[in-house]
């Protein structure tokens, strides 16, 4: 068989087979019992004592929430004022300057939030200090974040009744103890060893073979890399992120980053069956989100590996695919492969540049990001599927005539209000960005302003108008990736991108918890004969055709804009 | 909020200090036993370094082979892709001439054996890779160039073809910076 499919096939195989244990043992983390980490509990002793945490102190879902929305205000306000004077501040070899306030307002916002959306280039706009102690720091607890939220809504399923749904600061250290660290201890060393740089020095500087000077862009590099991807970060340490060669020096590598994304949402599926005890609940969601996820990446590698019909016609060899924006270590197929794990995971690190795509595979990422819950982000991607949950279980109600219940509590009027309102919520953001940024482009392409709206985009026609569908439709889904030809480092779009972040953050958090927390306090029902089974495969279908409902309704209108039409113009 | 505020802030200062202080000074400190100790590996001739084993850089003269495309000019301290889209008018236009400036220089080649990859710029801009077709047509020229055996050539390029990954995952590639450094020690 082709080396590519091969490599892509095993890709997938070993991201699963390592999941699974991988999802035992975090369910064991957060049940309590005994783990092969067990030597970290002095460390994590010592941290609740210097912060002066009481790790058993239950948190109702209020708290937990404003304990949650407490600690991401302190890292935004840190992380702004951080990047605002990084030129002024160490550990900066390369002399790049300061951000403009707008810039460090879009940054802040986007790393607090796991979304890594970035209007800058890793090579110019950042410092090692940022790098690390902003970037790197914010990649490790943007994910503990989501995955304490999504732990949250496991202790909320598990009791019978309860109001305690654990402690946020709690689970957020352990989750960075016990899971992301000591993961990515062994995925930094593996990078380093496969040639990303991990030293401190500064820019080099050569001659090359044919007489031209280079300078070189370094830096302590593998450490970030690594979270980037475990904990769906997504944001590059330079500005070609995971297509650059020290980034993703090769095929090994790139195995490694594309599965080091997909474990942890994988596992945490996992980690709910073992936790609530409901292993063939989580099995049927998995299975329904690799449906879904297959339904995008197989059309995605068919048109890569297919090549660009345009340069066809120009009558050169398709063999290697459609090479625009790609590299040759990785082909057609992996990058395909990629392309669709990174936007239906929330990551958005790219080892391939999303705008060169063709305009199917365009489609098929943004799709991925508009439905935003197979698998999804850190913690985050459950929760996004869980209010598909909450809709079809309402409609399944309806159909019946009688109020539904969800593993043993009443779904009632008020859960599915903030189901639907969270569910408004992305389409609202998403078109209404998507319309102030055409009519501004339209009406004002000249305004007398810093960077005129004219020089947005970086492409004509329907594919211009794809490059700012994806820019709003990614901040909402707190992905990252972007279709980089639209220049997004200026006002409008740091602060509309900025907006649409934190609202697609925090309200599809606090939607799934404030149902969890409600219905966790509800007086338990046993099953009887008319209790809907949520763990049926024709439950999960329902959800499968929810997701799929709402997505086509909500969003085919732009989708038919851009990629769609962009698809048919080239096909004609 | 005032109860939240004094956990989230000591919070803040240790995992700051682990995770961007610690973290990544261990995997720095590890990093000092692998090939280039952490500072990425390089390649060198004569004593003097000529280059990044991982990185590409620009070949246009007749006698190397040339490296892709690249939208940044192979800049080593400013990664990047072209950006455009697949029906781009002035992206094929692009196109069209990278393929008749590879024509003019390799008259021998036809224009239906042209990879893709040739003509099209790179992911990163500095991708150090061509396909092995791209290193296969390149050979006449280079061979005319330099006064060489077209065999000799094609050997060298065959030896240095990277296979997949334990031959069986992934594309095979050739290394334009490595290849390059060998063609000119051919030649004494």
């Amino acid at each position: 068989m082709n080396t590519e499919l091969s490599g892509v096939i095993l890709t997938f195989l070993l991201t699963v087979l390592l999941a699974y244990p991988l999802g035992m043992y975090i369910a064991k983390v957060f049940s309590g019992e005994r783990t092969i980490l067990d030597f970290m509990k002095p460390v994590e002793r010592l941290i609740y004592r210097i912060s002066g945490v009481n790790p058993s102190e239950g948190m109702d879902w209020k708290q937990f929430l404003k304990a949650m929305l407490t600690i991401n205000l302190l890292w935004f306000v840190y992380a702004f004022f951080m990047f605002l004077f990084q030129g002024h501040l160490p550990l900066n070899p390369d002399g790049n300057p300061d951000m403009t306030p707008d810039l460090s307002f879009n940054s802040a916002v986007s790393f607090i939030t796991n979304t890594n959306w970035q209007n800058y280039s890793g090579e110019t706009g950042v410092t090692y200090l940022t790098q690390l102690f902003v970037i790197t720091f914010l990649q490790f607890v943007s994910a503990a974040t989501g995955i304490a939220c999504l732990v949250a809504m496991f202790n909320g399923l598990k009791h019978k009744t309860t109001n305690n749904l654990g402690n946020f600061w709690q689970i957020l250290t352990v989750t960075t103890t016990r899971i992301l660290l000591p993961i990515c201890i062994v995925i930094a060393v593996l990078l380093s060893f496969n040639g990303t740089p991990a030293s401190y020095d500064g820019k080099d500087a050569f001659i090359g073979l044919q007489g031209d000077t280079v300078q070189v862009s370094r830096g302590p590099a593998a450490g970030m890399i690594a979270i980037k991807h475990l904990g769906t970060n997504g944001g590059g340490w330079y500005n070609a992120n995971s297509a650059h060669p020290l980034e993703n020096p090769n095929y090994f590598t790139n195995m490694l980053e594309v599965i080091a994304q997909v474990l942890i949402p994988m596992s945490l599926l996992f980690a709910l069956g073992f936790y609530i005890k409901r292993r063939k609940f989580a099995n049927v969601i998995f299975g329904i989100m690799t449906l879904g996820m297959l339904c995008l990446v197989i059309p995605t590698i068919i048109t890569e590996i297919h090549g660009n019909p345009e340069i066809a016609r120009m009558g050169i060899s398709q063999a290697t695919g459609a090479m625009e924006g790609k590299e040759v270590r990785f082909g057609p197929a992996a990058s395909g492969y990629w392309s669709i794990v990174t936007t239906i995971i929330s990551t958005g690190s790219v080892n391939s540049m999303h705008d060169s795509s063709m305009a199917l595979s365009g489609l098929m990422q943004m799709l991925g990001m508009l439905v935003n819950g197979f698998y999804g982000g850190c913690g985050v991607g459950f929760l996004n599927y869980f209010i598909y949950i909450i809709i079809a279980v309402f409609i399944s109600g309806l159909m019946v005539g009688r109020t539904p219940e969800f593993m043993g509590h009443k779904v009632e009027a008020r859960e599915v209000k903030i189901a639907a309102l969270v569910t408004l919520l992305s389409a609202f953001i998403i078109k209404g960005g998507l319309a102030i940024a055409c009519y501004t482009l339209l009406h004002y392409s000249n305004a007398d302003w810093a960077f005129k709206p004219s020089g947005w985009l970086n492409n004509s026609g329907f594919h211009g108008f794809s490059e700012m569908m994806y820019a709003v439709t990614s901040a909402n889904a707190n992905n990252g990736s972007a279709f980089a030809g639209l220049t997004g480092n200026n006002i409008f779009w740091n602060a509309l991108l900025g907006i649409a972040i934190i609202l697609g953050r925090y309200l599809p958090i606090i939607g799934p918890i404030a149902i969890i927390g409600l219905m966790a306090k509800k007086k338990y029902v046993p099953d009887s004969a008319g209790t809907l089974k949520v763990d049926s495969i024709t439950f999960g279908a329902m959800t499968f055709g929810v997701i799929l409902i709402i997505t086509a309704l909500s969003y085919f209108p732009p989708l038919v804009l851009g990629p769609i039409a962009e698809y048919l113009s080239m096909h004609h | 909020m005032k109860k939240h505020l004094l956990p989230s802030l000591m919070l803040t200062i240790v995992f700051v200090v682990i995770c961007g202080g610690l973290y990544p000074l261990l995997i720095s400190g590890i990093s000092k036993f692998v090939p280039g100790s952490g500072k990425g590996e390089t390649l060198m001739v004569n004593g003097k370094v000529v280059g990044y084993a991982n990185e590409g850089q620009k070949f246009t003269l007749d006698k190397y082979f040339w490296s892709r495309p690249s939208a940044v000019g192979y800049n080593a301290a400013g990664s990047g892709g072209s950006n455009k889209g697949p029906s781009d008018s002035a992206y094929l236009k692009q196109v069209q001439a990278n393929i008749d400036t590879f024509m003019v220089h390799n008259p021998t080649v036809k224009k239906e054996d042209i990879p893709a990859d040739l003509v099209t710029a790179s992911g990163s801009g500095l991708d150090p890779d061509i396909s092995v077709q791209g290193a296969l047509i390149q050979v006449n020229r280079i061979a005319k160039e330099r006064k060489l055996a077209p065999e000799q050539m094609l050997a060298l390029v065959n030896a240095h073809v990277e296979k997949p990954l334990l031959g069986m995952f992934g594309p095979e590639k050739v290394n334009v910076l490595k290849l390059n450094i060998v063609l000119d020690e051919l030649k004494k």
